[in-house]
């Protein structure tokens, strides 16, 4: 179809639009309903977190780490306290692995529900937010136990976790592990199944396997294409390689492999298989200690790492350069979401406007940590 | 392959090209010639041995005691489960590096936030414009020697 230039018209969704989660602009070129092509605009919440990372010590730099992801504060946490460990070189106490797997894998639940949320009222259905705010509200109570917080937690720190854990922690998570799994059924009865959510999802923005990995497109948007490839799996960390867990791939149930309706479905899958994870943490755990020996004035020996880590939403690494000081001399953040978005010009040509919004609802991007 | 290996392979394949092996960073880093990083990235991504399918992260570095900026990418091979950093120095007053986008298209972010932020140019980027900062941002403000500015249009800072 022979289109000329008069037709097209530019269109700003954001920077203050519900379905951008967050303060994202697209500048959107369109012919009608249809986009032809579409530009992000990012930074409006950049608040220089690398910089300020130069100029704070490492232990400071810990309640940062809560502001990338905030609906995953604890696996950020996690990401760049193995970090500095990693240079560190010290022992975790086993307590503090079990504890901190624990929170990880209860904060990607709670961190899928909102993506789970989110994603539905994106598509018109509002009744499944709300449930998943529900649920959510039990996570948010156990952490609030733990560390006193219900966003920011703060809580996984530098050589192990802040406090120990109160009592009535572990009957409260048993609860919840009871509680929760039969809700899943009640999502896929509800929305995952439905039918015209199928339609608005199904065959969607598909990304294919080499696309996705010329992106650098990663965690359940990667698997939803096909690439069996989890951090957990393939460079275990903490005690992940005792665990059991399934890692869902993309199969294209409702179309091809790696449209719109795969990347929801992972993460419908993947809080399965995290509420397995806590299950089994909870039948290991031993007494000990919850943090290891870390001195007040931390300095950090000389050197060069990059670690990363499985985030709800993909890799999250850190390539941290010390000079043997008190503070970092480089600290670059690399965020899953940066890449996860880079990816939507490539996918919105040709797409219906409404489908944008399906676009950018299924890969689950998250502002603050790509503005960094 | 493990990082000796790849960079053996590497400094079979470019000759003189290859400057340096660090081992004890984590991965392990190749020290590059600037200019020969489009040949290197791509025969990194080609090979079969070695496939870096995906580029994970890019950063740049400022060294100002020495005169000197870094890039740093990230590379990982998603069939081969290894890893390896290349690093290319350039010229603090000048930095210039060709852009890696044709390789891995994910580099075109990374690019523009490490010129947003450092400064460094990437020659024959398709798109090489400031990405998290305003567009009329004046300076580098990651460099070490940035001077916070007083003023940003009318507010006071």
């Amino acid at each position: 179809m022979a289109v000329v230039d008069e037709r097209f018209m530019d269109l700003n969704m954001g920077p203050q639009h519900p379905s951008t989660h967050g303060v994202l602009r697209l500048l959107i070129k369109t012919d009608g309903e249809v986009v032809s092509r579409v530009t992000p605009y990012i930074g409006y919440l950049h608040r220089a977190l690398e910089k300020i990372a130069e100029r704070l010590t490492y232990p400071q730099f810990t309640p940062f780490t809560d502001r990338l992801d905030y609906l995953a504060s604890m696996n950020c946490n996690l990401a760049y306290a193995l970090t500095v460990e990693k240079l560190l070189n010290i022992e975790i106490p086993r307590r503090a692995q079990i504890l901190r797997v624990i929170m990880a894998e209860l904060n990607r639940i709670s961190s899928h529900l909102i993506a789970f949320g989110s994603l539905s009222s994106d598509m018109g259905a509002f009744t499944p937010f709300l449930f998943g705010i529900r649920e959510r509200e039990f996570i948010n109570d156990l952490f609030e136990m733990v560390c006193g917080a219900r966003l920011t937690y703060n809580y996984i720190r530098i050589g192990g976790v802040a406090q120990d854990i109160p009592d009535g922690f572990i009957d409260k998570t048993k609860e919840f592990l009871d509680y929760f799994p039969p809700k899943i059924k009640e999502y896929n009865d509800l929305l995952s199944y439905n039918a015209i959510f199928i339609k608005r999802l199904a065959n969607i923005a598909v990304i294919s396997p080499e696309d996705a990995l010329d992106y650098g497109v990663t965690g359940p948007n990667l698997r939803a294409s096909g690439i069996k490839w989890d951090l957990r799996r393939e460079e275990p960390y903490l005690m992940y390689n005792e665990l059991d867990f399934d890692i869902p791939v993309g199969r294209g149930e409702m179309g091809r492999v790696g449209d719109a309706w795969d990347r929801y479905m992972m993460r419908i899958y993947e809080m399965e298989q995290s509420a397995k994870i806590v299950r089994q943490c909870i039948d290991m755990f031993q007494q000990g200690d919850h943090i290891a020996k870390v001195p007040k004035v931390l300095k950090v020996p000389a050197g060069e790492v990059y670690v990363r880590a499985e985030n709800p939403r993909g890799e999250l690494g850190f390539y941290l350069i010390s000079d043997g000081s008190t503070k970092p001399y480089r600290l670059k953040i690399r965020a899953p979401s940066f890449a996860n978005l880079s990816i939507v010009p490539k996918l919105s040509g040709g797409v219906m406007i409404a489908d944008l919004v399906a676009i950018i609802g299924s890969l689950d991007i998250i502002l603050p940590e790509i503005d960094r | 392959m493990d990082a000796k290996q790849i960079y053996q392979t590497l400094s079979e394949k470019f000759t003189g090209r290859i400057k340096q092996f660090q081992e004890n960073t984590h991965p392990a880093s190749v020290v590059v010639e600037s200019d020969a990083i489009v040949d290197i990235c791509s025969f990194l991504k080609r090979e079969t041995e070695l496939e870096f399918t995906s580029m994970i992260s890019l950063s740049g570095v400022d060294l100002k005691d020495q005169g000197k900026m870094l890039v740093i990418y990230h590379l990982g091979s998603i069939r081969h489960k290894h890893k390896i950093a290349l690093k290319v120095e350039l010229d603090r007053n000048n930095p210039h590096v060709p852009t890696v986008e044709k390789v891995w298209p994910g580099a075109n972010w990374y690019e523009r936030e490490a010129y947003d932020l450092y400064g460094i140019v990437f020659d024959n980027h398709s798109d090489l414009r400031r990405i998290l900062l305003p567009d009329d941002w004046e300076g580098w403000p990651m460099r070490k020697d940035y001077v916070y500015p007083k003023r940003y249009h009318t507010w006071d800072v």
